[in-house]
């Protein structure tokens, strides 16, 4: 154990949380070992590591366990300092993404979960929810983008873009699976075109779970909490 | 045309307004502090922190920050001296991990243990009682969650010391030295701490408060 800076990553295919991770190690080239958890039967490993929670993702680095992915994050940024950034450097640019995505993080996961998990009214209440926070983070957000729409040259995601991404960037394949619109581009266009153009970039794409595996499972979530 | 200076939105009895005075007292920042009424917030509030409407929020040099641990972090970003996180980026990762764990997990159980009676009671003591077991095992040995002197999850886990006053108010018993003696230990250090001390609510103001909001709820022993 503890080899010297051997990064393993403890995850689960279909988890947005451990796709942030994925895109986060790939941005900065950083190798690293991937271990599949099935949740219903976690290993050793993962109980080790995590005793509070014991839930993925998990980064082990030179054998010190890291847990939640937005801590995560802010770790593999402050450890490997060459390459992009993945927050900015000025602390009040800092202290905004750090908001955004602390909003995205504590205000879509109940509504989202309840939204595939219900029908008719439920559902619908689930969902306006979500609509009006996606117009609270699109009307304060605005400002990060004083040049138009958003664009990314390279691989230059930062933190926000990532939390972004991996919670709505495959919003077409839960639309598909719960035929419905998520992020429409009448009533959202900053988060429309902001997921778009990060769903071009090949460190994006290269982190998407399989689109039909994908879907079948949001529908298996569905299906199992309507009987 | 642009303003200056430091403004602190808190108020008396917040845990997490108290963490900002703590922070910015530490590092000896000069601020101005306005204290809010929640039932009717300023227009200055509203207009700083219109998404959450709530306090904390830090204005330094008319830019506001909002959330306890994203000032805190700010704070310490923007005057490096006193440092509050740890240098060690695998240090630093452990005290934001046990600050989101006080915050996702302590906070609402320690609301929960004021408003709940009985049986139901009985279970949320035992799960505060487990979440601080756990805090002590990140505790261990040291002086402080920082090492010889406080930082930044000694700062997050203020939210004991609201514990212990309601526990005193209200006549439960949550926290105490046999249970849990080396959180005991570590709260009494905290407690007698220079700067940490006048950033708690003044003792007998603050037993009332939980007397009159909470006392009838809570069924007698």
């Amino acid at each position: 154990m503890g080899e010297e800076n051997k990064v393993t990553l403890y995850g689960m295919w279909a988890s947005p949380f451990v796709r942030r991770v994925k895109i986060a190690l790939k941005i900065k080239g950083i190798p690293y070992e991937y271990v599949e958890e099935d949740l219903r039967n976690k290993s050793q490993f993962l109980l080790q590591y995590n005793p509070v929670h014991k839930k993925v993702p998990v980064l082990v680095h030179n054998g010190n366990p890291i847990a939640e992915s937005l801590i995560i994050l802010e770790y593999i940024n402050e450890t490997w300092k060459h390459g992009r950034k993945i927050l900015p450097e000025d602390p009040f640019e800092r202290a905004k993404v750090r908001f955004w995505a602390d909003f995205l993080q504590q205000q879509f996961l109940d509504s989202l979960c309840s939204a595939t998990k219900s029908r008719e009214e439920a559902h619908e209440k689930a969902m306006k929810d979500v609509f009006k926070k996606l117009t609270v983070f699109e009307e304060g957000t605005e400002g990060f983008f004083p040049n138009g729409s958003p664009h990314f040259e390279g691989e230059n995601l930062g933190f926000l873009d990532i939390v972004l991404c991996s919670l709505f960037g495959s919003h077409k394949v839960g639309e598909e699976a719960l035929t419905m619109k998520i992020i429409d581009p009448e009533r959202h266009p900053l988060v429309h075109s902001w997921v778009t153009a990060m769903n071009e970039l090949p460190v994006v794409k290269e982190t998407l779970p399989p689109r039909d595996k994908m879907v079948a499972f949001i529908q298996s979530l569905r299906g199992n909490s309507l009987d | 045309m642009a303003e200056e200076g430091v403004k602190l939105f808190g108020t008396w009895a917040s845990p997490f307004s108290r963490r900002i005075e703590v922070a910015l007292k530490l590092k000896g920042v000069e601020y101005e502090y306005i204290e809010e009424n929640l039932t009717n917030k300023s227009p200055a509030l509203l207009n700083y922190n219109p998404v959450h409407k709530q306090i904390p929020v830090l204005v330094h040099n008319g830019k506001p920050v909002a959330e306890s641990f994203v000032i805190m972090e700010y704070i310490d970003e923007t005057w490096k001296h006193n440092p509050i996180l740890p240098a060690d980026p695998y240090e630093r990762a452990m005290a934001r991990f046990w600050a989101k764990y006080i915050d996702e997990k302590f906070w609402p159980a320690a609301k929960k243990v004021l408003v709940t009676k009985g049986e139901e009671q009985k279970g949320v003591i035992d799960e505060i009682q487990q979440q601080m077991k756990n805090l002590e095992g990140e505790l261990k040995e040291k002086k402080f969650f920082g090492g010889e002197s406080f930082g930044f999850l000694d700062i997050a886990a203020n939210i004991i010391i609201w514990l212990v006053v309601a526990q005193e108010a209200l006549g439960m018993e949550i926290l105490n030295e046999e249970k849990l003696p080396i959180l005991h230990g570590w709260l009494q250090r905290l407690l007698n701490d220079a700067v940490f001390k006048e950033c708690v609510p003044p003792k007998e103001r603050h037993l009332d408060f939980f007397k009159v909001k909470f006392g009838s709820s809570i069924a007698s022993k």
